[in-house]
């Protein structure tokens, strides 16, 4: 019979429109800023700087090597090293950023800065509603802006950040050996020359 | 005919193009330049087409609007660099463009994969098949004149899809998700039974797009018999993909080439038997339920294991010198990525042979002697991105 595919058709609309008055699952949409989906785990949008205790200038974990402003493939990071060091959470001294700007006008969120750092310094934020009347300044930030604490980085990745921690705490026991060991032995030469002088 | 109308339809040998269409002696031609910024267009394209009342008599497609340097850049940035690059291809399903970059590249440097970044690899590859199949009928079907319906029940099977790539690789579409040598995240259990679920869910939605579509006589009337793509001029103008297999060619790189782990699984090809625009739907439709075949072996087989070769370099990749082409079966045809490596950082020369645009070579033959309503429809049928096709 002609006309019965388009009947057929129209059944299945109908079906799906009263349907979504009674099935909550055929409600595909919510309505956005009442109503918000919590991002997933790995969502990710532009990056951050960590930092670790209170101060953030002080606790940034970048030690300006430079690698992710070398492997952003849109290069849109811009270091610039500074000219003295300060310790790092380890004890040792570091250089750090003395500038740290990304564009994130440019940025294209590809993760890569985060996966070649090998310091865990930068990670990807979640924050996506980032917009601004100023196009220039407002979308180029610098390290006082990216700089964000561990404890949020905690909050937004846990499962990733939970890893990092691992990492690092096998990294600093590993650097508190060296250093015990490192005194010891120093102490011991000094004993030696001490014993020497007696 | 003028001169110059002669030469515009001066065919080469073999090429097995359809007559020239003469116009008749009353009136004129009239030539309108569709696009660059139709609605059709899905983009920026520019389709001058010449009239003859409704009938077309002349088609020249210009690409180029979305020109972006692609190639020329992944020339001067590393080869891990390029990869987010490749995402913005084909922007639709960025996972096989991912896959058949780092394919080329494995070849490249000889590098292996695990196994259970292989299976990762072929569930989204089989996902991102889904979703671009989906909405590529939802496209056509709006093209028609449906505005909306079928597009957005298309979009609302796309949409968990697309939530499933985004808990594994954080993004929606811009997933740059695949490495030289595995995959860069491993899934975890969770995502793998959520993932079943979904896939569970899919015939459902690919019934519910056959019944909503399939048989409806507006769609017969406006699809059959249009846009006929003979298969001698298919394989000679290199056209690959559902738009070939439309056409009755079997060549499909999944069985051809087994790339991957594809010779494990059981699936059927799909083959129409007139190439026209209803069989090139119809032969979407189809491989979705594929598709779905491949998902649940892959799901029910996927090993344990490490997802990445701890062989492999994330940084400092020098590949030795040499040339290496990998392809695949993507969604719209024969992705193939060219390498030439001088054993540097970045590649020497690097080559990308997008389906969309090789695809769009046959617009003129499948539209001459058709009513500029069907062109639109035509070119819906192609399923083409500009991203890939400019590049």
């Amino acid at each position: 019979m002609l006309g019965e595919g388009i009947l057929k058709g129209m059944a299945e609309t109908a079906k799906n429109f009263f349907g979504s008055y009674f099935s909550a699952e055929r409600l595909t949409t919510v309505e956005y800023p009442e109503e918000r989906i919590a991002p997933f785990e790995a969502a990710r949008v532009f990056p951050f700087l960590v930092y670790d205790g209170a101060d953030w200038e002080a606790g940034l974990r970048c030690v300006a090597c430079q690698i992710c402003e070398k492997e952003c493939p849109p290069k849109c990071i811009y270091i610039e090293k500074s000219k003295d060091k300060k310790p790092d959470a380890v004890g040792k001294p570091q250089f750090y950023p003395a500038r740290f700007d990304i564009d994130i006008s440019v940025c294209m969120s590809c993760q890569i800065c985060v996966e070649v750092c090998p310091f865990e310094a930068i990670k990807m934020d979640t924050e996506f509603e980032l917009s601004t009347t100023d196009r220039f300044g407002g979308l180029l930030l610098d390290r006082k802006q990216l700089a964000k604490p561990d404890e949020y980085y905690q909050k937004i990745h846990p499962t990733e950040a939970h890893e990092v921690d691992a990492k690092l705490a096998v990294e600093k026991a590993k650097a508190d050996a060296k250093a015990k060991s490192a005194i010891a032995a120093s102490a011991a030469k000094a004993a030696v020359i001490a014993g020497e002088g007696a | 005919m003028s001169v110059t109308e002669e030469l515009l339809n001066q065919r080469p040998e073999g090429w097995n193009r359809p007559a020239p269409q003469v116009p008749d002696d009353e009136g004129e031609l009239l030539e309108i330049a569709m696009g660059p910024h139709h609605p059709s267009t899905h983009g920026v394209f520019r389709m001058d087409v010449a009239l003859d009342g409704e009938r077309v008599v002349r088609l020249k497609a210009v690409f180029g609007y979305l020109h972006r340097n692609h190639e020329k850049i992944a020339e001067g940035v590393s080869y891990l660099a390029s990869m987010p690059y490749t995402d913005r291809l084909d922007y639709i399903c960025p996972i096989t463009n991912n896959w058949a970059y780092a394919l080329a590249v494995e070849k490249l440097a000889g590098q292996e994969v695990p196994e259970r970044a292989e299976y990762l690899r072929v569930i989204l590859g089989e996902l991102t098949r889904f979703q671009n199949h989906a909405s590529s009928i939802g496209f056509l079907i709006q093209e028609m004149g449906a505005s909306g319906t079928p597009l957005m029940y298309a979009f609302k099977a796309r949409e968990k899809v697309l939530d499933l790539f985004e808990e594994l690789t954080g993004a929606r579409m811009m997933v740059n998700y695949m490495r030289f040598g595995g995959c860069r995240v491993d899934a975890s259990p969770a995502w793998l039974e959520r993932t079943r679920k979904v896939v569970a869910g899919l015939p459902g939605f690919v019934d519910e797009f056959e019944r909503l579509l399939a048989t409806n006589e507006i769609l017969m009337a406006r699809t059959q018999g249009v846009g006929i793509l003979k298969p001698e001029l298919a394989i000679n103008a290199g056209v690959t993909g559902p738009m070939l297999r439309a056409s009755g060619v079997n060549y499909d790189i999944r069985k051809v080439d087994g790339y991957g782990i594809y010779n494990r699984f059981n699936f059927r090809v799909p083959l129409g038997d007139h190439g026209d625009v209803y069989d090139r739907f119809m032969i979407r439709l189809l491989e979705m339920r594929e598709s779905i075949g491949i998902l649940n072996q892959a799901l029910k087989e996927i090993p344990i294991g490490p997802v990445m070769d701890p062989k492999a370099k994330l940084r400092g990749f020098r590949p030795k010198a040499g040339e290496a082409y990998g392809r695949i079966e993507a969604p719209k045809g024969e992705l193939g990525f060219y390498l030439i490596s001088d054993g540097g950082p970045n590649p020497y020369r690097y080559r990308v042979r997008p389906p969309s645009l090789i695809n769009l070579t046959v617009l003129e033959d499948m539209c001459l002697g058709h009513d500029v309503a069907d062109v639109v429809l035509i070119f819906g049928s192609v399923d083409i991105v500009l991203g890939e096709v400019d590049r």
